[in-house]
């Protein structure tokens, strides 16, 4: 049986089932949007993050698997200094949206990151009683070149904390390139080498503090190898993102929002390829997922099981995620939409049509 | 005293009763009545202690447009409301 967060613009569902056997078990936040979910392996914690429109973003916790939610604190900035190099910062100092959540260390539970936009990265010693923004990122001076990119300002998507070494975490933001630590946050390095924004002049093309790249992953297993899906195509480093290489756009499209990987076989990925920034919806209204079993080399198309006429569902970057067993995918769209797939994309099993728009998903451990 | 209020659909989230407070400047009335709630003042104000964008704030029925500073005066007697500003989707 496996337990499947979804994370909706009307609240959090909590999804139960194994092969095409699915059921939505329970509703939380009734209305509320929700833009993240993490389901904590170390202590089997859940965390809900909602982004109230009027009242800001608040944070949930539960420690009972959901029978019960608890508010706990939400990523704040600190007072934004009258005078100094940031007085003049055009980015509002008010976290409007937690986009990320990780374990920060996996001996230390109830330690955690928050990657927020504006693209600020907290950390929380506490299990989320209480938030500390990384200043050393924050106040980077090339932050302010960060761009918004299709939203009003920078967002922190992808958090990554190397399991060899926690202090060495990799973050990802659109429009801020990758940034990388090796000390806990106490000093950060680009980390973007290869990425090309195809779109901007060319003297700016390379620049690797304004890439765009949509989500990154790593494998768990060997994580010097991480996945981008970038807003002009699906990156891979093999060195721990030192250094990225493009590859070969897959048929339909290499243009997309959501990644996921193999957490043991490097080779192993997913993608949800949309027609192109401007049309963001798949492919002649066909719904596919590309995968690929040789890092990148080449991809197998598949859409057994996904509606193949008129489809019109996107995957935003946190809505695909693949179990724990290594086999069972999940994806869910933009217009309300919940597939399944036991077999690591071959066929699909179609949960729901129904659901509000889902932001993120996470799989219970 | 002024009677600082908060409409239900703040009060589903950390409930507030009506409360009196001492006359003052909006920033110190408001601080002075989410004393009361403390958890409620992160659902009012953002970050830099500004009223949120979709949070409107009238005093004797006038809508306050001063989010960031909010510098006006209420006085003895004056009623304030706290309550969300708009709906969506």
């Amino acid at each position: 049986m496996h337990t499947l967060l979804v994370a909706s613009r009307k609240g959090l569902f909590v999804v139960q089932g194994r092969g095409t056997q699915w059921q939505i078990k329970s509703h939380h936040f009734a209305g509320d949007p929700v833009t993240q979910v993490l389901a904590d392996p170390r202590d089997g914690a859940w965390y809900a993050a909602l982004r109230m429109g009027h009242f800001g973003v608040k944070m949930r916790k539960s420690t009972d698997q959901g029978a019960h939610w608890a508010e706990v604190a939400s990523p704040a900035f600190p007072a934004k200094p009258a005078s100094g190099p940031l007085a003049a910062d055009p980015t509002p100092w008010s976290v409007d949206m937690v986009w990320s959540l990780t374990p920060a260390d996996p001996q230390r539970p109830g330690s955690l990151w928050a990657g927020c936009m504006p693209a600020g990265l907290f950390h929380s010693d506490d299990g989320g009683q209480h938030w500390t923004l990384n200043r050393p990122l924050w106040e980077e001076p090339r932050r302010l070149e960060w761009m918004g990119g299709g939203n009003d300002h920078p967002g922190m998507h992808s958090v990554l904390v190397d399991p060899r070494d926690p202090r060495h975490v990799r973050v990802a933001i659109s429009c801020g390139g990758v940034w990388a630590t090796r000390d806990g946050g106490q000093t950060w390095a680009l980390s973007a080498h290869g990425m090309r924004a195809d779109y901007l002049p060319a003297e700016s093309v390379d620049d690797e503090n304004t890439q765009d790249p949509h989500r990154m992953v790593q494998c768990a297993a060997h994580p010097d190898v991480l996945w981008v899906q970038h807003h002009c195509g699906i990156y891979r480093s093999v060195d721990g993102a030192a250094h990225w290489d493009a590859l070969a756009a897959p048929l339909p499209s290499g243009f997309g929002f959501a990644v996921a990987c193999d957490p043991v076989d490097p080779q192993r990925a997913w993608f949800v390829p949309a027609q192109a920034d401007i049309q963001r919806y798949p492919v002649d209204g066909r719904m596919v997922v590309n995968r690929t079993t040789d890092g990148g080399a080449t991809f197998q198309t598949c859409s057994e099981g996904l509606p193949q006429r008129d489809a019109y569902h996107l995957v935003y970057r946190h809505a695909l995620e693949l179990a724990p067993d290594r086999q069972t995918l999940a994806m869910a769209s933009t217009t309300g939409g919940l597939w399944i797939s036991p077999d690591g994309a071959q066929h699909w099993h179609c949960v729901s049509r129904d659901l509000p728009p889902v932001a993120a998903i996470g799989w219970v451990p | 005293m002024v009677t600082v209020e908060f409409a239900s659909s703040l009060r589903r989230h950390v409930d507030c009763p009506a409360q009196q407070v001492a006359p003052g400047s909006l920033r110190d009335v408001l601080r002075a009545a989410l004393q009361a709630a403390p958890a409620l003042s992160h659902y009012v104000l953002d970050d830099q202690g500004c009223v949120r964008k979709h949070v409107a704030v009238f005093v004797n029925r006038g809508l306050v447009h001063d989010r960031q500073r909010q510098a006006q005066q209420v006085h003895d007697g004056d009623q304030v409301l706290v309550a969300q500003a708009l709906t969506g989707g």
